[in-house]
């Protein structure tokens, strides 16, 4: 007897691996994330055709082609506006929107903070390389100002954005960001994203090696890692440094850097973190500074803030409930007569 | 009192767009079809919510046919021109036939009101013999409105705006109508307001009471209409489009949505929509052009029925979107209700300059089927069908009116929901011991369309995408042969719905004859009309009316060789006649109107006689 079906083996990463050769270059950050999800799903106990992933136009957004679950590759910009049509009608479906900061904050912007106000449970995965890869190679909406790029040989005029500050201003309620380089960061990220309910962003620094290698190189490299960045948890002190040597104080609404082995402060006087603390949050994401301005803050890593507020789904969902609760007997019979006839004899 | 028996009347109310013209004119509208009248009616409003008081620009107008003979227009001309002032009498004075009655409000004739309609200083027309051919009666709304509310102890300002029920009620005297209606209107409208209620009452009943009490002129009687057998009720196209895609849900058993951008003309349709939730009915309103179709996509993909809608610049932004629906061979309903272009153009005037756009507005090589309504009514019935083609077809489909249907009105008689037919989706089977044949997402049935494989099913696992695919796969491929293969597949599968549509039917006149009148969408009345009447005169004249814009039904080519000549109407340039001629090869000859306007029943006549054959 054939009893394959009735046995539920555990899946693996390779369970959610589809036949399709990945076909980012060499080297590409896209590699490290790709592995990651695969790898959290079956942690998560959701089925194959559970799940959904949708994506745009650039690099990240062949991502639907290498998974085994139901999947749409759209256009430029509008995989948050797809997922929320989907999610709307779907809101069992497990739906991942996987995006990159020219789709999302350059031609899919409106979409991105319409998405955020709403709230719908989704998870967001915003592979920012700072560049437009695809395209071979211009600068994007977080290109820092004076980048040199194809299109812009005298350095990029434009001011970038900050995109978890701008998270935090459409009213996003999980605010997070990790990097290719870490997995195990990014996979309590991902497992922390999944669990949230209403719209989560991630923001993942994804090394481009090819238009813009090394980008988060001062983030990622273990050599300056440790002083350039701070991996917040909650309830935990804000401290980082090559030894754990440094700490950041509020000084009213100031950040304030200081030494813990100097200072005369101790653990007890720093920042805490607290993901639910909006107005705190509105600070740790201006933690953005140009790394080679003297006195400059750490880059946070972490989630941000999180925040509980009803699902569009949901409150759209109760709407028609209740309306059909209401007027359950109406028929199409009588939709279609309206309230006032006449008759032809 | 004398009572005058008519066949028809055709009545045209005018005044400020803040007058309450629109509510006046559909409250008489309402009341004559509920009398069995056949109705047939034409709002005309500028863009402008309030536009300055008392200009020409500022002039709304609310047209209405009835009769106790079948209607099929608004009226060429019109009987009876009400006017509540100055801008509104000089903008309109045109369209009154000779001998007809204008009803006018004097205190509308003020000095400042003659100078806002640019009347030279000193001229009033009320006041000297420029309107000697038409009767004239003056009444003095503003006073008389103001002496009956005098106790109300309402403000001015809220007595003035009842005026426009004094008016109501003196032409309901004049055409031997009772009040019940409106007034049972007005109770539901100011639910809330008994002192507003009261006061619309006896505004409306002093109208009444003054025509019976002057006795000015003879009541005038138009007697129930003899149409088909049935019940009935008055709709507007919007509201019919609405009801269409809630029939055509319920019959296919999918669940409604309805993504959307507020957009005139076809806001309306949202607005009536939204208020059937308890159908099940799904309405996003979303945040540009863009998402709405996006996120109805994202809905059909899902298993639900996904439709947008918008006017012509909203299709326009809406384009790459359909090209998707295209390559994700997904059912999409996409209405587009036209509007005066190009860019912003005229919001609230009609035009059908979207054929184009509808057929090719996409990059690449993406023919999408395009239905066409041809009057209010047939917008429920048109929209049914092109979700029937969108969903057993798994196909984007557009649905195009026009601002003329979309706000016209005309009896309806609807149908029972047993009698509309099922909408038969086919969707993917889950794999299971049985059902082991490995699932293609682009693998195609005799109709060469795919099967719909929703989320959730286990084993159906898919991508989908707007890169080119390899056949029935579905993986991406640039392999040159296999993209050549799927453009000419696609095509066909568009052109493969002629299959499964009906032939094209002659509405009027013969099967053969020496002209041929073909038309699309909102002219169906006028082309109609002015037919029937040649061939009264014994014209050898037919009418065909194209639903199907794309593809066009098989037998087209024959029915257009079967006629000398072939006349071609449009509220365009001549966008369907470049498409005739393109692919009939036949020398069709255009008649276009570009005004903002429907036609008019002698316009259609006059050009059938130019070029009727000796």
């Amino acid at each position: 007897m054939n009893v394959e079906t009735n046995i539920q083996k555990p899946l693996t990463a390779k369970d959610f691996t589809s036949d399709q050769e990945v076909r980012w270059c060499p080297g590409c950050g896209d590699y490290s994330i790709l592995k990651q999800v695969q790898s959290v799903l079956p942690e998560i106990g959701l089925k194959r055709e559970e799940i959904v992933f949708i994506s745009g136009i650039g690099c990240s957004s062949r991502f639907p082609y290498y998974m085994e679950t139901y999947g749409m590759h759209s256009i430029h910009g509008r995989a948050t506006a797809i997922a929320s049509g989907l999610k709307a009608t779907r809101p069992e479906l497990s739906v991942w929107i996987i995006t990159g900061d020219g789709d999302a904050m350059s031609i899919g912007g409106n979409h991105f903070i319409h998405l955020l106000r709403r709230n719908f449970n989704v998870n967001v995965l915003l592979f920012n390389n700072e560049i437009y890869g695809l395209t071979k190679g211009q600068y994007s909406p977080t290109s820092p100002a004076g980048k040199i790029t194809k299109s812009s040989p005298h350095g990029s005029v434009d001011h970038p954005f900050n995109p978890l500050a701008l998270t935090l201003g459409a009213d996003g309620t999980f605010i997070a960001r990790s990097m290719d380089r870490d997995p195990k960061h990014l996979r309590e990220i991902l497992l922390r994203a999944n669990k949230h309910q209403g719209t989560s962003m991630v923001e993942i620094y994804q090394n481009c090696n090819v238009f813009n290698d090394g980008a988060f190189e001062i983030f990622t490299e273990k050599s300056s890692k440790k002083n350039e960045t701070i991996f917040i948890e909650q309830g935990k002190p804000l401290i980082f440094g090559e030894n754990n040597d440094k700490g950041i104080k509020l000084d009213g609404f100031k950040p304030v850097i200081v030494d813990l082995k100097s200072d005369n402060v101790s653990e007890n006087d720093l920042w805490i973190h607290d993901e639910n603390d909006r107005g705190k949050a509105s600070i740790l994401v201006r933690f953005f500074d140009n790394h080679q301005a003297t006195g400059h803050l750490p880059r946070p890593f972490g989630i941000f803030y999180q925040e509980d507020r009803s699902c569009y789904e949901d409150d759209f969902k109760m709407q028609i409930e209740k309306a059909s609760m209401e007027k359950e007997n109406e028929s199409l019979d009588s939709l279609l007569a309206g309230r006032n006839t006449w008759t032809i004899n | 009192m004398n009572s005058n028996i008519k066949e028809e009347v055709t009545i045209l109310f005018a005044g400020d767009s803040g007058d309450g013209i629109q509510l006046t004119g559909s409250q008489f509208t309402n009341t004559a079809a509920l009398l069995g009248n056949d109705i047939s009616t034409f709002p005309n409003f500028p863009a402008e919510i309030r536009a300055p008081q008392g200009t020409l620009a500022g002039v709304s107008g609310f047209q209405l046919h009835f009769g106790s003979i079948e209607l099929f227009t608004p009226g060429d001309s019109c009987d009876v021109l009400v006017v509540m002032n100055a801008a509104a009498l000089k903008a309109n004075l045109k369209q009154l036939k000779k001998g007809g009655t204008i009803i006018a409000n004097t205190d509308g004739f003020d000095s400042k009101n003659l100078r806002l309609a640019n009347y030279p200083d000193g001229i009033n027309p009320l006041e000297n013999e420029s309107l000697d051919n038409f009767k004239v009666t003056l009444i003095d709304l503003t006073k008389l409105t103001r002496e009956c509310l005098k106790d109300s102890g309402l403000g001015t300002k809220d007595m003035d705006r009842s005026k426009n029920m004094f008016i109501l009620g003196y032409i309901y005297w004049l055409y031997n109508r009772n009040l019940d209606n409106t007034i049972d209107f007005l109770k539901a409208k100011f639910k809330k307001r008994q002192d507003l209620i009261d006061a619309n009452i006896k505004v409306l009943q002093a109208g009444f009471n003054f025509g019976e009490t002057c006795e000015s002129t003879a009541t005038i009687e138009v007697k129930p209409a003899k149409l088909e057998k049935g019940t009935y009720r008055s709709i507007m196209g919007n509201q019919a489009t609405a009801l269409g895609l809630i029939a055509a849900a319920q019959k296919s058993g999918l669940t409604l949505f309805y993504g959307t951008y507020p957009i005139t003309p076809a806001s309306d349709i949202l607005h009536e929509l939204s208020k059937y939730k308890n159908h099940g009915v799904k309405t996003f309103q979303a945040e540009d052009e863009i998402a709405a179709i996006c996120a109805s996509i994202g809905a059909s993909f899902g298993g639900s029925l996904g439709v947008t809608a918008s006017s012509g610049p909203g299709i326009a932004l809406k384009g790459e979107a359909i090209g998707l629906a295209f390559m994700l061979e997904l059912p999409l309903v996409i209405v587009n209700v036209q509007r005066g272009g190009p860019s912003t153009g005229l919001p609230t005037k009609t035009e059908q300059a979207d054929l184009m756009q509808a057929l090719y507005g996409r990059n690449g090589e993406a023919s999408i089927p395009v239905i066409a309504a041809s009057t209010p009514t047939d917008c429920f019935d048109a929209v049914f069908e092109a979700t029937r083609i969108a969903v057993e077809h798994m196909t984007p489909v557009i649905f195009l009116s026009d601002g003329f249907i979309a706000n016209g009105a005309e009896p309806w008689k609807f149908p029972k929901s047993s009698d509309l037919k099922e909408i038969k989706p086919v969707f993917a089977k889950e794999y299971t011991s049985e059902n082991k044949e490995k699932f293609l997402p682009y693998k195609r049935d005799e109709k060469l369309s795919r099967k719909w494989a929703i989320p959730g099913i286990k084993g159906l696992e898919h991508r989908i995408g707007g890169i080119e695919k390899e056949h029935e796969t579905g993986n991406i491929s640039y392999d040159p042969d296999n993209h050549e293969f799927m453009v000419k597949l696609r095509a066909e599968k568009t052109q493969k719905v002629a299959d499964y549509i009906p032939l094209q039917a002659i509405d009027s006149g013969k099967d053969k004859g020496k002209v041929l009148v073909l038309g699309w969408g909102s002219p169906y009345g006028a082309i109609k009309t002015a037919v029937k009447s040649l061939i009264s005169e014994g014209y050898e004249v037919s009418h065909a009316h194209l639903r199907y814009l794309n593809p066009f039904p098989k037998n087209l080519g024959e029915i257009l060789n079967n006629f000398d000549k072939v006349l071609i109407p449009e509220i365009n340039d001549g966008q369907l006649v470049i498409l005739i001629r393109s692919k009939y090869l036949k020398d069709a000859i255009r008649l276009n109107k570009i005004k903002g306007l429907p036609f008019t029943v002698d316009e259609i006549k006059s050009k059938i006689i130019e070029i009727y054959p000796n």
